[in-house]
């Protein structure tokens, strides 16, 4: 087994470990603010790669977890059977893509399965990610990150003005998301953890994902890209496609689980959408270490876990406000930065400081 | 008319970040802050004091919150890079917004008319305005008029030109470079303070208001090119104007999202600003 997946192996560890501490001191209840953590998670290590790696700000990926949030709840609660004798719907039901269940009152709806609706969901997400990221990209600086806020406060305004988007309420009365007979992703409490190890058991998957793909030759000029951008064009890397891909990766990790989460919720509501949560997917990213996907990973659990919790109070907002700043001020390659070891060695052993690698 | 208002305010807030970025090539994210808390100290003054002691004190409290963050965090970082500076401010505006939330509350505030009430109203060869709109667009162009005579004509605001010009040769001609970004930050403040004032008795203003205004602000300052403040008047207006118009068209709700739209395309586009020219914004470090 090579090195890199020693950290997989460790962290698989942790998440049992953390269930069976719950189960042990009867605190289970934990576990539901623990798989919405999850959830988040899988944002903030896709959202680290584009950050971290390709060094290209977002501040709009609360849009893209919206807009699959919002795409999976409409499709799986829109009730079509008014339209069922419709060609399209017709055809649809008879592929069988849509599914008939009872709601809340016992009447009968015709929705579309919560499959396709994620299926749908993903396409548009990656269509939107490469119609919005390929003029995005092209700017820098001020300009990019104004832009990607831009988009996130459009989409913001979509969801909370559209009627059938819910407005101010949000979408609620979504249904599970079924994997396997007995078991699906929803909030109810005796899924609890079989859900909370589906969900980690889905950021593992994720970080093994990205961390091939840093370690492999697209990774290498992702790294590049963010040293110099210039120079890597010169050496022959594309340096917008990579770029765009990375982008439409990350809104594919924002969209997923923006799916998932609002199918665990059972809904979702429009300030998912808020630029304050994009604001937030930044901070932790940059207290993570920005280029560290484990720093990034690790601070999602403990942030957003205690934010979850409820621990912050009303101060939630000013206490990301607050290590944004800090963090920028005096550490701002991040807590948990790559060298961290290596230069604590170099400060107790005194030797001269040289030039940190990238 | 309420498209002139409103433009007039997003000048205003544009006119700030040009400020800011002529001498430090900093986008100062918290603008839209000033604004808010130019109106929400203003409110609080005017309940011991009479309307223009309160707005005065309100620019001047503002003006000295500007300058305590340029002091705290802005001067002591050495050639901080573009993304760093962009999450700081981001990083203060939240700060300053929460803050508001924790002093003032969630309740909507506003200054009483300057002149007359909500109903009075001026007949302007047959349009029919109230007064506090000719407020607004009186202090906000004598605010532009004074701005352009300190950088033309005083030595203080040559130096701060100057200094946006060519940091170094200013310094080795004896200009206090630290010092001018920090009288930068303290004017961005005051402006967008008077701003805050003279719009608040129309358009309300409450603690979380800052931020749409730093969109719309920054999105004018880039309709006419970054650091041209002139040219941001003539954008607030279009702005402003197009926004009124488009509740014809589209529902309410959608107002924000068609100003960003704006944004998005221009810097799509054209993002030397449809008064810049493209030739002088390629020189410019972003």
């Amino acid at each position: 087994m090579r090195a890199r997946y020693l950290p997989v192996v460790a962290f698989a560890g942790l998440v049992v470990a953390i269930q069976l501490a719950t189960h042990f001191t009867d605190s289970a209840y934990h576990l539901t603010q623990l798989t919405m953590t999850a959830y988040y998670s899988l944002l903030i290590v896709g959202l680290c790669m584009l950050i971290g790696y390709a060094g290209q700000i977002s501040l709009g990926h609360a849009g893209f977890f919206a807009i699959g949030g919002y795409l999976s709840a409409f499709l799986t609660t829109h009730n079509l059977a008014p339209h069922q004798a419709g060609a399209l719907i017709s055809l649809l039901s008879k592929s069988g893509l849509l599914v008939t269940r009872s709601d809340l009152y016992g009447g009968s709806l015709l929705t579309v399965h919560p499959w396709c609706a994620c299926v749908a969901a993903a396409i548009v997400t990656v269509a939107i990610a490469y119609l919005v990221g390929g003029p995005v990209l092209k700017l820098r600086g001020h300009y990019l990150a104004m832009a990607t806020l831009g988009f996130g406060v459009i989409v913001y305004r979509i969801v909370l003005g559209t009627e059938f988007l819910g407005a101010a309420d949000g979408i609620s009365d979504v249904p599970g998301f079924p994997l396997l007979p007995g078991l699906e992703i929803a909030g109810k409490s005796s899924l609890r953890v079989p859900n909370y190890y589906v969900a980690w058991g889905l950021v593992t998957l994720g970080m093994v994902l990205l961390l091939n793909l840093i370690h492999s030759r697209v990774g290498r000029a992702l790294v590049s890209i963010h040293g110099a951008e210039d120079a890597a064009g010169a050496m022959g890397i594309p340096t917008a496609r990579y770029k765009l891909n990375t982008f439409v990766l990350s809104a594919v990790f924002a969209s997923l689980a923006g799916v998932l989460l609002t199918h665990y919720n059972g809904g979702i509501g429009p300030s998912e959408a808020s630029v304050m949560k994009s604001v937030r997917y930044v901070a932790i990213v940059a207290i993570g270490g920005m280029a560290n996907l484990w720093g990034a990973l690790s601070m999602s659990l403990v942030l957003n876990y205690l934010s979850l919790r409820g621990y912050l109070g009303s101060f939630d907002d000013a206490v990301f406000g607050t290590i944004l700043i800090l963090i920028m001020l005096f550490a701002p390659d991040g807590l948990l930065r790559r060298h961290l070891f290596s230069d604590v060695k170099r400060l107790v052993t005194g030797s001269a400081a040289d030039e940190e690698a990238p | 008319m309420a498209g002139i208002t409103y433009g007039t305010i997003y000048a205003i807030v544009a006119i700030g970040f040009n400020i800011i970025y002529n001498t430090t090539g900093i986008i100062n994210f918290a603008q839209g802050e000033f604004v808010m808390l130019g109106g929400m100290s203003a409110v609080t003054f005017h309940q011991f004091m009479p309307l223009p002691l309160a707005i005065l004190c309100a620019v001047i409290v503002t003006l000295l919150i500007g300058a305590i963050i340029e002091i705290v965090f802005i001067r002591w970082l050495h050639k901080p890079s573009v993304l760093r500076m962009i999450i700081i401010t981001i990083g203060i505006s939240i700060l300053i917004r929460e803050s508001a939330l924790h002093v003032w509350g969630e309740s909507v505030r506003a200054l009483p008319y300057f002149t007359g009430t909500s109903v009075t109203s001026i007949n302007l060869g047959g349009v029919y305005v109230t007064p506090q709109v000719l407020w607004v667009v009186g202090v906000s162009a004598v605010a532009v008029a004074v701005l352009t005579a300190f950088f033309n004509y005083t030595l203080l605001g040559r130096q701060m030109r100057a200094c946006s010009a060519n940091r170094d040769a200013a310094r080795l001609c004896g200009v206090n470079a630290g010092n001018m970004v920090t009288l930068s930050f303290m004017l961005s403040a005051a402006i967008g303070a008077i701003g805050g004032c003279v719009v608040c008795p129309i358009t309300y203003v409450q603690y979380d208001s800052g931020t749409p205004l730093a969109i719309k602000g920054f999105t004018v300052a880039i309709l006419g090119g970054l650091g041209n403040s002139t040219a941001a008047v003539g954008a607030g207006m279009i702005l402003g104007i197009l926004e009124s118009f488009s509740i014809w068209v589209l529902p309410t709700a959608y107002k924000e999202a068609i100003s960003i739209s704006i944004l998005l395309l221009i810097l799509f586009v054209r993002p030397s600003g449809i008064f810049g020219s493209s030739e002088a914004s390629r020189l410019k470090e972003f």
